[in-house]
């Protein structure tokens, strides 16, 4: 585990005085609160409108997950405070989570209007998916062919559902997760786990050469 | 970079690869430093494997880094 090192010194300026501010009383207290949620707020807007390209949420609806995602993130920093342990400037360890909350939200809404279609199986699509020049999908077809035999022959059920509607159909990983109800780690995981079976089955077939980057 | 190029590349896999919880739990940590112009990657290079293979946690990294250096 690639664990996060404590600054040899003592916090920066800056994130000392958010500290002190968000554990003062009364008004310097409800000051440093308001500064933070504005900056929350600016912060997740930005980030739902650098993101628009890759949701179906968009107007007003877009604007209204930037400010749930703000109001959460306030409420979770302000939960957690007592777990800042300065490895980090203060406020990059508070965009944080804010950035992670834009990220999730965003991912259960995708859905929305979107028929739930998580076996769609749309294999004609995959050149696509890997980028492969429209020439020359005859050529591919061979490798793609074995692609497609490994994941309906040596994946389990699991690790096939998840391939086919990640890397298939492009579903986002997100979405994909919330509408599994599990966490993007162990969508990852699984996805990580078929890619090593699929490449491991194609250099056994001659199609792909080691060495790749598996050493376990 | 050829087709089979492309696809031998989606399909490798990092052993150092740490996984999306624990980038994410550092991702503040990671962020800092590539923002202040130090060799993150070196010094967490489990991390650094993760977010060239993991496209969610690669777009939080983005947000994130943007956040912190656009004031």
């Amino acid at each position: 585990m690639e664990c996060a090192r404590l600054p040899a010194k003592g916090l920066d300026e800056e994130s000392a005085g958010w500290l002190r501010r968000l554990g003062a009383d009364g008004g310097e207290r409800q000051a440093a609160e308001r500064e933070l949620h504005a900056r929350l707020i600016r912060i997740a807007l930005a980030e739902v409108r650098r993101r628009s390209a890759g949701t179906p949420v968009a107007g007003q609806e877009l604007d209204d997950v930037a400010h749930q995602a703000a109001g959460d993130a306030m409420l979770a920093i302000l939960r957690k405070l007592g777990d800042f342990r300065g490895e980090s400037r203060f406020i990059t360890w508070a965009y944080r989570f804010v950035i992670l909350e834009v990220s999730a939200k965003l991912g259960r809404h995708y859905w929305r209007g979107t028929p739930v279609a998580l076996d769609a199986g749309q294999w004609e699509r995959l050149p696509d998916r890997f980028g492969i020049d429209p020439a020359r999908h005859a050529e591919a077809a061979g490798v793609l062919a074995e692609v497609r035999r490994v994941v309906d022959e040596e994946l389990t059920a699991h690790q096939r559902r998840v391939f086919v509607a990640i890397v298939v159909d492009g579903t986002p990983l997100d979405a994909l997760a919330a509408e599994m109800g599990l966490r993007r780690n162990a969508i990852y995981k699984v996805i990580f786990d078929a890619r090593r079976k699929i490449r491991r089955a194609l250099v056994a077939n001659g199609y792909l050469e080691e060495p790749g980057l598996e050493r376990r | 970079m050829s087709d089979l190029e492309r696809l031998d590349r989606f399909l490798r896999t990092d052993p150092r690869d740490v996984g999306c919880d624990e980038a994410t739990s550092i991702l503040h940590v990671y962020v800092d430093l590539v923002a202040a112009g130090e060799d993150a990657a070196g010094r967490y290079p489990g991390v650094a494997a993760h977010l060239l293979a993991c496209g969610p946690c690669s777009e939080d990294f983005a947000g994130l880094l943007l956040a912190v250096t656009s004031g």
